[in-house]
C-alpha cells in the first residue's frame, strides 16, 4: 500500500508540474526515480517535522500540491500545532501521508504506534482523513488527491495487506462504499479492518446472522447519509477500527446514530483500540487480536447485540 | 553572557512618533492589546514597507510581490498600523481592533489585505517562509521573502529546524530579521532563556548576519539595502531594540507586554509620554 501510495505520488508528478514531495529521512531508495527525474520537485528535509509541515505549507501557499511524508506518529502529533495552523487553517493542498497507521509498527513499541491519529485530526476544520483497506483503492484514491481542495491526511497500512476492494462500487474522496447486503447488523469499518469484517459476515451467515458491510475509507468528512440509510434497515451496528475506540471512526458513527434518534433505537458497539498504550509488540496481527480487533470479535459481539448464544 | 542594552539610539522623529500614536489609538479602539512589543517593532516595519519591500496596496496578491510575514504575530498593532497607512484597508478598522465587527484580531489573518498568513503561534513563521522561498527560487521569481521574529520566539525549534533548512537550500531570497529587545513574557531573554551568542548562532546555521540598531532608521535603510548579505546564503538581521521603545514608563518594562484592560488616564498617559520622548 505504501509503495503503490509513493509511486502514485511519482507518477501524478511527472504529468503535473504542480506536485512536490516532500520527506522527512524517509529509507535509503525512497522515491528514488522522482528524485532524480524532477530534483527540483523534491526534498527529503530531515528529522524535523514541524519546519516540514510549515514549508509544505508555504508551497502550497505558493500554488504547489504538496505531498508530505514520514510515519504516522511523527507527521501528526509530533507537529500537530503545525498541522492545525500552517495547514488546516489556511485550508491548504497539503496531503500528509502518514507510515505505518495502528498498529503497523508492533514491534517497535508505544512511541511509534499510531493510535490516535485519526481521532486527532478528525477534530481539526477542513481536514480530510482517508484510510483505504487496500493497494488497489489506494490506485483508486490517489488521482483523486491531486485537485481536491484542501488538506489530506492518507494513512497507509502495513504494506502487502491482502486485496479486499472491488471496483465495482466506484471509489470517491467522502464517500462510503455499501460492500455488502445484510439485513440483521451493520458493520462499519476503514482502512484493513474491511477485512475483519469481511471474515466475521462469512463466519455468521452459517448462523443466520446477515451482516450489510459498509466501508468508510474516508473517515472525514463522514458520509452520513450512507451510513443512516443502511444502520435504518439492522438492528445493530458495530464501527471496527484500528484506532483509540475514542474520537475515530466508532465515535463518528456513534454521533451518527445518536443524533438521528432512530425508534427504536440501535444496539451499537465500538471495536477498536481501548484506550490505552500498547505494552506488547510482536506482529500487528498479534496486537489487533490482543486488543480485540479481529473478526471473532465482530462475531461475538454481532451474536451479543442480538441476543443470540 | 549577559544581554547588551543598545547604545543610545538617535532621538525619534516625527514619523516614528506619529506611527506610535497610531499604535495607542488602536490599543485604545480594541481595549487591549501587545504595546511593548508593537513598539519594538516600529522602526523595522516602517523602514521595510518605506523603502525595502515591493508591494501594491490595491493589488495585495500581486503575484511578483515580496512576502513578507509577520512571525511574532502579537506585535500586529504596529504592522496594522503600517497596512492603514498605505492603503491596504479602511482607517476605520483600526480602532475596531479585536472587535467582533472588526477585521483586525489579536493575532495578523490572511482574510487582512496585506497579511500573508496566521501567525501568532510562534516559530512558525520561518519555516512558512522557506517553502515560499523555495517555490520563489525553483521557477526564478525575482521577489523575496521578509519574515520578521521575536527573539523569545527563537526559543522555539522549529525557527532553527527552518533555519538549516534555510541554508541547506541556500535561500539567498529570504531574510529573516529578530527583534531582539531582549524582553519576553515572564523577564528578560537572558533569564528565561538566554539566546546568546545569538548572532553566533545564526552564522552558525548558515546566515549571513549583520547586526543593527532597531530604532536608528538611516542604519536600517543600510542593512537592509544590502539584503542579501551574500550569495547564496540567507539573511539574518539581528535588531537591537527596545521593548516599549518611545514610551518611558513602558520601555523594559514587562507589565506593558500585554494589556487585557487599558483605561482612559493611561492612553493620555500614553500619548503625553510620546510627545515627551526623545
Amino acid at each position: 500500500m505504501r509503495e503503490t501510495c509513493l509511486d502514485q505520488v511519482y507518477e501524478l508528478a511527472k504529468a503535473d508540474p504542480r506536485i512536490t514531495f516532500i520527506g522527512s529521512d524517509l529509507g535509503v531508495g525512497t522515491l528514488r526515480k522522482f528524485k532524480e527525474e524532477m530534483p527540483e520537485r523534491f526534498y527529503m528535509e530531515g528529522i524535523s517535522e514541524a519546519h516540514l509541515v510549515g514549508m509544505a505549507a508555504g508551497l502550497a501557499l505558493e500554488g504547489g500540491i504538496v505531498y508530505a511524508n514520514t510515519i504516522s506518529t511523527f507527521i501528526t502529533r509530533r507537529c500537530f500545532e503545525q498541522v492545525a495552523v500552517d495547514v488546516c487553517l489556511h485550508n491548504l493542498n497539503v496531503r500528509l501521508i502518514g507510515n505505518g497507521g495502528g498498529l503497523v509498527y508492533a514491534p517497535l513499541g508505544p512511541t511509534h504506534l499510531a493510535i490516535e491519529d485519526i481521532s486527532i485530526l478528525r477534530a481539526l476544520p477542513n481536514m480530510t482523513i482517508v484510510a483505504v483497506a487496500d493497494a488497489e483503492e489506494m490506485k483508486r484514491l490517489m488521482p483523486q488527491t491531486v485537485d481536491y481542495a484542501g488538506p489530506i491526511y492518507i494513512r497507509l497500512g502495513k504494506g502487502y495487506d491482502p486485496i479486499v476492494t472491488s471496483d465495482a462500487v466506484p471509489f470517491r474522496i467522502g464517500k462510503g462504499l455499501h460492500m455488502r447486503e445484510g439485513g440483521d447488523v451493520l458493520l462499519v469499518t476503514t482502512g484493513i479492518t474491511l477485512k475483519v469484517a469481511q471474515e466475521a459476515a462469512k463466519a455468521l451467515a452459517p448462523g443466520g446472522v446477515e451482516c450489510a458491510i459498509l466501508h468508510m475509507p474516508t473517515i472525514k468528512p463522514f458520509d452520513l447519509e450512507l451510513l443512516l440509510d443502511l444502520a435504518g434497515r439492522v438492528r445493530a451496528v458495530i464501527a471496527i477500527e484500528e484506532n483509540t475506540i475514542l474520537g475515530g471512526l466508532g465515535s463518528a458513527v456513534a454521533e451518527a446514530i445518536a443524533e438521528a434518534g432512530f425508534s427504536p433505537g440501535k444496539k451499537f458497539r465500538r471495536i477498536g483500540i481501548p484506550d490505552v498504550f500498547s505494552d506488547r509488540y510482536g506482529s500487528q496481527a498479534n496486537l489487533m487480536d490482543y486488543h480485540g480487533i479481529n473478526a471473532g470479535a465482530v462475531v461475538s459481539t454481532a451474536r451479543a447485540l442480538l441476543g443470540h448464544r | 553572557m549577559k544581554n547588551d542594552i543598545p547604545k543610545q539610539s538617535p532621538a525619534l522623529d516625527e514619523r516614528s512618533k506619529h506611527l506610535r500614536r497610531q499604535i495607542v489609538r488602536v490599543l485604545e479602539g480594541g481595549g487591549r492589546g501587545h504595546l511593548g512589543t508593537s513598539l519594538s517593532l516600529v522602526e523595522i516595519l516602517r523602514v521595510l514597507f518605506d523603502s525595502v519591500l515591493r508591494y501594491d496596496p490595491k493589488r495585495p496578491k500581486w503575484p511578483e510581490r515580496d512576502r513578507f510575514i509577520l512571525s511574532k504575530g502579537h506585535g500586529c498593532i504596529a504592522l496594522y498600523v503600517l497596512l492603514q497607512e498605505k492603503g491596504f484597508f479602511a482607517k476605520e478598522e483600526l480602532v475596531k481592533f479585536c472587535r467582533f465587527d472588526g477585521i483586525l484580531g489579536g493575532h495578523p489573518d490572511p482574510k487582512v489585505p496585506g497579511i500573508e498568513v496566521s501567525t501568532g503561534s510562534l516559530g512558525h513563521g520561518l519555516p512558512i517562509a522557506v517553502g515560499m522561498a523555495v517555490a520563489a527560487m525553483r521557477r526564478g521569481a525575482k521577489h523575496r521573502v521578509v519574515t520578521v521574529l521575536g527573539d523569545g520566539e527563537c526559543d522555539e525549534g522549529s525557527v532553527w529546524e527552518a533555519a538549516m533548512s534555510a541554508a541547506k537550500h541556500r535561500l539567498d531570497n529570504l531574510a529573516a530579521i529578530v527583534d531582539y529587545n531582549k524582553q519576553q513574557s515572564y523577564g528578560s531573554t537572558y533569564e528565561v532563556l538566554d539566546l546568546e551568542p545569538f548572532a553566533a548562532k545564526w552564522e552558525a546555521f548558515g546566515f549571513a548576519t549583520r547586526e543593527v540598531d532597531g530604532h536608528d532608521v538611516h542604519a536600517l535603510e543600510q542593512v537592509f539595502a544590502a539584503v542579501p548579505f551574500a550569495a547564496g546564503k540567507p539573511s539574518a538581521v539581528i535588531c537591537h531594540t527596545v521593548k516599549g521603545k518611545g514610551v518611558a514608563f513602558a520601555e523594559n518594562n514587562l507589565k506593558w507586554h500585554h494589556k487585557s484592560s487599558i483605561k482612559e488616564s493611561e492612553i493620555e498617559d500614553l500619548m503625553r509620554a510620546i510627545d515627551d520622548a526623545g
